[in-house]
C-alpha cells in the first residue's frame, strides 16, 4: 500500500519526521558516549549513533554507503571497541574520574567549534539545488575502479599495512618478566 | 527541513562538536578513540550532505565517503592496538597516567 508524500492531516512530511527523529537519536547517543560513566553502555551508545547515522545516509539517498556504515561500523568498528574495552577494564575503572580536571575548558571549546560552524554554515550561501539528489550505487562503482582506482588500491595497501601493524602490537610479548611489569 | 543542506551541516558541526568535547575531556584512551570515531562520522556526513545536494559532486561523494571509512577502520585497528600494548605495560587505561615519558 502506498503511503503519501508527507502525513495525512498534520501535513508533516515524512522524511522531515524521520530526520528529526534521527537526528535526535544520533544527537542524544553521541552525548551518552562522551558523558556517560560505564564505558561499556558509552560502546553500545556509540553503535546506537552508528545506526542512526547509517540512517540518514539512507535519507540522503546514498544507500551503499548506509550499508557500508552499518557492515564497517556497526559489525566491525564497534566490536572492536567492545573487545579493546573488555581487554583494558580494571575493576575499580567505573567508580573513578571520568573526565579530566580541565574539562570544563574542553566543554567551552567544544560550545565554541559548534556555535562557530553553525554560524558559518547559516550565513553561507552554498550552491545547493534545495533537492535531495539519490547516488546510483552503478555510477558510484564505476567511478571508484576507474577515476578513484589508485586511491582504492592506496587504501587496500593501507588496510593490510594496518592490520598488519595491528598484530605486531596488540602481540602478546613472550619474552619472560615482560608482563609482570606494573 | 530534510531538504535543506543547512541542516545536514548544523547536524554535523554538532555531532564534531561532541566529539571534539569528549575527545579532550575523557580521561580511558578508548573514549577518547569513540569521539574521534564520532569526528569522523560528522565529516564523512557533511561529506556526503554535500553530495546529495550539489549535483556535479553526488558520485564522487560517495566514493570519498567509502574511502574515508576504509581509512578510519585501519585507524581504528591501530589505534586499538596501540592503547592495548599501552594498557599491557602500564595497567591502566587513563591517559593522564602515561606520563612516564615526561620522567
Amino acid at each position: 500500500m502506498p503511503i503519501g508524500d508527507s502525513i495525512p492531516l498534520v501535513g508533516v512530511r515524512w522524511d522531515d519526521v524521520l530526520f528529526v527523529i534521527l537526528a535526535a537519536i544520533l544527537l542524544g547517543s553521541a552525548l551518552l558516549v562522551v558523558t556517560l560513566r560505564d564505558i561499556i553502555r558509552c560502546g553500545l551508545a556509540l553503535t546506537v549513533s552508528f545506526a542512526s547515522l547509517a540512517g540518514i545516509y539512507a535519507l540522503l539517498g546514498d544507500p551503499l554507503v548506509a550499508a557500508t556504515e552499518v557492515l564497517v561500523y556497526i559489525g566491525a568498528i564497534s566490536i572492536l571497541i567492545l573487545f579493546a574495552i573488555m581487554m583494558t577494564q580494571t575493576k575499580n575503572a567505573p567508580t573513578r574520574l571520568v573526565f579530566q580536571t580541565q574539562a570544563w575548558i574542553a566543554a567551552v571549546a567544544a560550545v565554541v567549534i559548534a556555535v562557530v560552524i553553525a554560524a558559518t554554515v547559516l550565513t553561507t550561501t552554498w550552491p545547493s539545488g534545495g533537492q535531495r539528489l539519490a547516488t546510483s550505487t552503478a555510477d558510484v562503482a564505476r567511478m571508484l575502479f576507474s577515476e578513484y582506482v589508485l586511491p582504492f588500491e592506496v587504501v587496500s595497501v593501507l588496510l593490510t599495512a594496518a592490520v598488519v601493524g595491528a598484530v605486531y602490537l596488540a602481540r602478546r610479548d613472550s619474552s619472560p618478566g615482560e608482563e609482570d611489569r606494573p | 527541513m530534510s531538504n535543506s543542506l543547512d541542516s545536514y551541516l548544523v547536524l554535523s558541526g554538532l555531532l564534531f562538536a561532541i566529539g571534539t568535547f569528549g575527545f579532550l575531556a575523557r580521561r580511558n584512551a578508548i573514549s577518547m578513540l569513540m569521539s574521534i570515531e564520532l569526528m569522523l562520522n560528522a565529516v564523512n556526513l557533511s561529506v556526503l550532505a554535500f553530495g546529495a545536494f550539489v549535483a556535479p559532486l553526488t558520485t564522487h561523494a560517495a566514493v570519498i565517503a567509502l574511502l574515508v571509512i576504509a581509512v578510519a577502520a585501519a585507524e581504528a585497528t591501530v589505534g586499538l592496538a596501540i592503547v592495548i600494548a599501552i594498557y599491557r605495560n602500564r595497567k591502566t587505561p587513563l591517559v593522564d597516567e602515561y606520563d612516564s615519558m615526561r620522567e
